[in-house]
C-alpha cells in the first residue's frame, strides 16, 4: 500500500514536470503552421508554410536573422574560443606565478561586473572608444565577459592532454609557437568545440547588450528585430512572431542535439553566463 | 615526485595570456574600477554635462538612499525589495528547490521518461530569452493564454496574470527558465555517490526518505551550497523578466536590473545609474567571496 502511494506520487511530480516544462513550450511549436494564430495553443486544421513565406518578406528580421546574428554570435565564438585556448595553454604549461588563484579571480570579477553592474560602464566604454552601433563594439564586449569562464572550461582539456608530444616537439627544436598550433592545437580541439558551442548559444539569444549598444535598425540581431513583427499600436502579429521566433531558435536545437549526440549534456565546471 | 621542465617558458606564457588579460582587464577589471569614480559624477549623455562631467560627492547615494520616498513603487527601495523577493522565491525555492527534486526523482531512474524531462528543462534553459518570453506572454494571455484555458477547465477561473499576479508571474517564469542548471549539477553530484552507500543502508532496511535524508541530502550539502550562490547571483542580475513585464504594471516587476536601465538608458542619468550599480555590484561581491569560499573548503575536504 505504502508503495503504490509512493508510485502514484511519483508519477503525479514527473507528470507535473512534463506540463511545467512543455506546455508553454508548446504555442512555439503548433503556432507557426496556423495559418490565423492566436495566442491560443491549437492544432492547425490545414498546417500551413505560409507564416514562413511572410516572414521572410521581412528582409529587416531576414538580414538581422541570418547576416547580424551571424557574424555577431560567430565573431564571439571565435575570438572567445582561440583567446580562452591560448590563455589556457599558457596557465597550464608556463610556470607563471599566482596562476591558480588568476582563474578563480577572473572567474570572480565575470560574476561581480555582470548585467545590472555592468550596463553602465560597459556602453560608456564603448562609446569613448567610438565603436557604438558596430559590430565589432558588441563582439567585443561578448568576449569580455565570455573569457573567464571559457578559460576555466578550457584549462581542464588542457591539463587534460599528456605532455610527452610537447616535450619530444620542444627537443626537437620546435618555437612554442609551433608546438602550440601544430601539436597542443589538434589535441584540444574537442575542449574548443565545447567552448565555441557555449559561446555561440550565449551570444546567439543576447538582448541586453545589442539592445544597448547598437543604434542602427540595419545592424540589429533577430533579439530586437523580433519586434518589428509588432504593428505601430503595439500589438504583435502573433504568427508571424512565433514563426519568427520558431526559425530563431532552431540553431541553438540543432546545436543541442549535437551536443547530446557527440557528448552527452555533461557539465562543464559549473559556469553558465 | 621531480620537478617538471615546463614546457612554456614565464615569457612566452605571458605573451599566450596577454591577448585574454587585455579584453578581461578592458571590458572586466576597468568598468569595475571606473564605476566608483562615475557614481560621483553627473555624467549623462546629453548636454553640457555629457561632455564636462563634474564632481557631485555623494548626491547620487544621497537620492539612491533618500528614504523619504525609498519604498515608492519605482524608487531603488521598493526595487530592491521587489528584487530580493524574486531572488528569494525563484532562485532559492524555485530553481534549486525544484532543480534537487527532478535531480533526486530522477537518481538511478534512467529511461525515456528522464530523458524527455531532461530534454524540455535543457530547452528552457537554452532557448533565446526573446523566444521563451513570447511564449510565455502566450502561455500567461487572459483570454486565449494556456494556463488559463486549463484552470477555466478545472473551475478556477481566468485569472489576468500579467496584471494582478504579475510578480509571481515572472517569478514562476525565472523558475521555468533556469532549473536546468540546478538539474544538471546535482544529477552530476548524485552519480558521484557510490553506490555502496546506499547499497548498505537498503540492506539495514532504510525507507526511501531515511536515505535521502541520512545519505543523500548531507552528500549533497557542499553542491547545494555552490548551487545556491551562483543561482542568487545570476537571477539577481538577470535581465529578462524585462522582456515579459517592461517592469509593470506600475514597477510591480521592476527588478534592480529593470531599474538600472530605466535611469540610465531611458533617463540617461548615467551618475545615478553608476551608483545603482555600485551597490549591485557590492551585493555581488559578498556573494561571489561567499562563493568562492565554500569552493575552497570543498576542495579542502576533497
Amino acid at each position: 500500500m505504502k508503495k503504490l502511494f509512493a508510485s502514484i506520487a511519483y508519477y503525479a511530480f514527473v507528470a507535473f514536470a512534463i506540463a511545467f516544462f512543455g506546455l508553454p513550450l508548446l504555442w512555439l511549436v503548433l503556432t507557426p503552421f496556423n495559418p490565423r494564430a492566436t495566442l491560443a495553443v491549437e492544432i492547425p486544421a490545414s498546417p500551413t508554410l505560409d507564416n514562413f513565406r511572410a516572414v521572410f518578406g521581412n528582409t529587416f528580421a531576414v538580414r538581422a536573422l541570418v547576416q547580424n546574428n551571424l557574424i555577431l554570435a560567430l565573431g564571439a565564438m571565435i575570438g572567445t574560443t582561440f583567446l580562452a585556448a591560448l590563455a589556457a595553454y599558457a596557465l597550464s604549461r608556463a610556470q607563471i606565478p599566482g596562476r591558480e588563484s588568476l582563474t578563480y579571480v577572473l572567474i570572480l570579477f565575470s560574476s561581480i561586473v555582470t548585467g545590472t553592474a555592468a550596463m553602465v560602464p560597459i556602453f560608456l566604454i564603448i562609446y569613448y572608444m567610438g565603436l557604438i552601433d558596430t559590430y565589432l563594439g558588441v563582439i567585443l564586449v561578448f568576449v569580455g565577459g565570455l573569457l573567464p569562464a571559457a578559460i576555466f572550461i578550457m584549462r581542464d582539456f588542457v591539463d587534460g592532454i599528456p605532455r610527452s608530444y610537447e616535450e619530444s616537439a620542444l627537443v626537437a627544436g620546435a618555437t612554442p609557437r609551433r608546438v602550440f598550433l601544430d601539436i597542443a592545437l589538434p589535441l584540444i580541439r574537442p575542449g574548443m568545440m565545447v567552448v565555441a558551442i557555449w559561446a555561440f548559444v550565449q551570444t546567439w539569444g543576447a538582448f541586453l547588450i545589442p539592445f544597448i549598444l547598437l543604434r542602427s535598425p540595419e545592424r540589429m540581431p533577430a533579439s530586437i528585430a523580433i519586434y518589428s513583427f509588432y504593428t505601430e499600436a503595439g500589438t504583435p502579429n502573433v504568427t508571424l512572431v512565433a514563426a519568427y521566433s520558431l526559425l530563431y531558435a532552431i540553431p541553438v536545437l540543432v546545436l543541442y542535439l549535437i551536443v547530446n549526440w557527440r557528448y552527452g549534456f555533461r557539465f562543464f565546471g559549473g559556469i553558465k553566463r | 615526485m621531480e620537478q617538471r621542465r615546463a614546457i612554456l617558458s614565464v615569457q612566452s606564457g605571458f605573451l599566450f595570456l596577454l591577448p585574454a588579460l587585455f579584453f578581461i582587464a578592458l571590458f572586466l577589471v576597468f568598468p569595475f574600477l571606473w564605476i566608483f569614480y562615475l557614481s560621483f559624477t553627473n555624467q549623462s549623455l546629453t548636454g553640457a554635462n555629457a561632455a564636462n562631467p563634474s564632481f557631485v560627492g555623494l548626491a547620487n547615494y544621497l537620492a539612491l538612499f533618500n528614504f523619504r520616498n525609498w519604498l515608492t513603487p519605482g524608487q531603488f527601495g521598493s526595487s530592491l525589495i521587489i528584487t530580493i523577493e524574486f531572488v528569494f522565491a525563484s532562485a532559492l525555492i524555485g530553481q534549486v528547490g525544484l532543480g534537487l527534486a527532478l535531480a533526486i526523482a530522477f537518481f538511478r531512474h534512467k529511461g525515456v521518461l528522464r530523458e524527455l524531462v531532461y530534454t524540455l528543462v535543457i530547452l528552457a534553459w537554452i532557448i533565446p530569452e526573446v523566444v521563451v518570453a513570447f511564449a510565455w506572454i502566450a502561455f500567461l494571455d487572459r483570454d486565449n493564454g494556456t494556463l488559463n484555458l486549463i484552470l477555466s477547465r478545472i473551475g478556477l477561473g481566468r485569472p489576468d496574470w500579467q496584471l494582478e499576479y504579475a510578480l509571481p508571474s515572472v517569478i514562476i517564469f525565472n523558475t521555468w527558465r533556469g532549473t536546468a542548471f540546478s538539474t544538471l549539477l546535482f544529477s552530476s553530484a548524485l552519480e558521484t555517490i557510490p553506490p555502496s552507500y546506499l547499497e548498505t543502508a537498503e540492506v539495514a532496511g532504510a525507507s526511501a526518505w531515511q536515505k535521502l535524508r541520512d545519505i543523500l541530502l548531507p552528500l549533497l550539502r557542499g553542491h547545494i551550497l555552490t548551487d545556491l550562490i551562483l543561482i542568487t547571483l545570476w537571477t539577481f542580475n538577470t535581465f529578462t523578466p524585462y522582456l515579459i513585464t517592461n517592469g509593470g504594471p506600475a514597477y510591480k516587476t521592476e527588478v534592480v536590473s529593470i531599474y538600472t536601465f530605466r535611469i540610465a538608458f531611458q533617463f540617461f542619468d548615467f551618475g545615478s545609474g553608476a551608483a545603482i550599480a555600485v551597490v549591485v555590484m557590492l551585493i555581488n561581491l559578498v556573494l561571489a567571496i561567499g562563493y568562492l569560499a565554500m569552493l575552497r573548503r570543498q576542495a579542502v575536504y576533497a
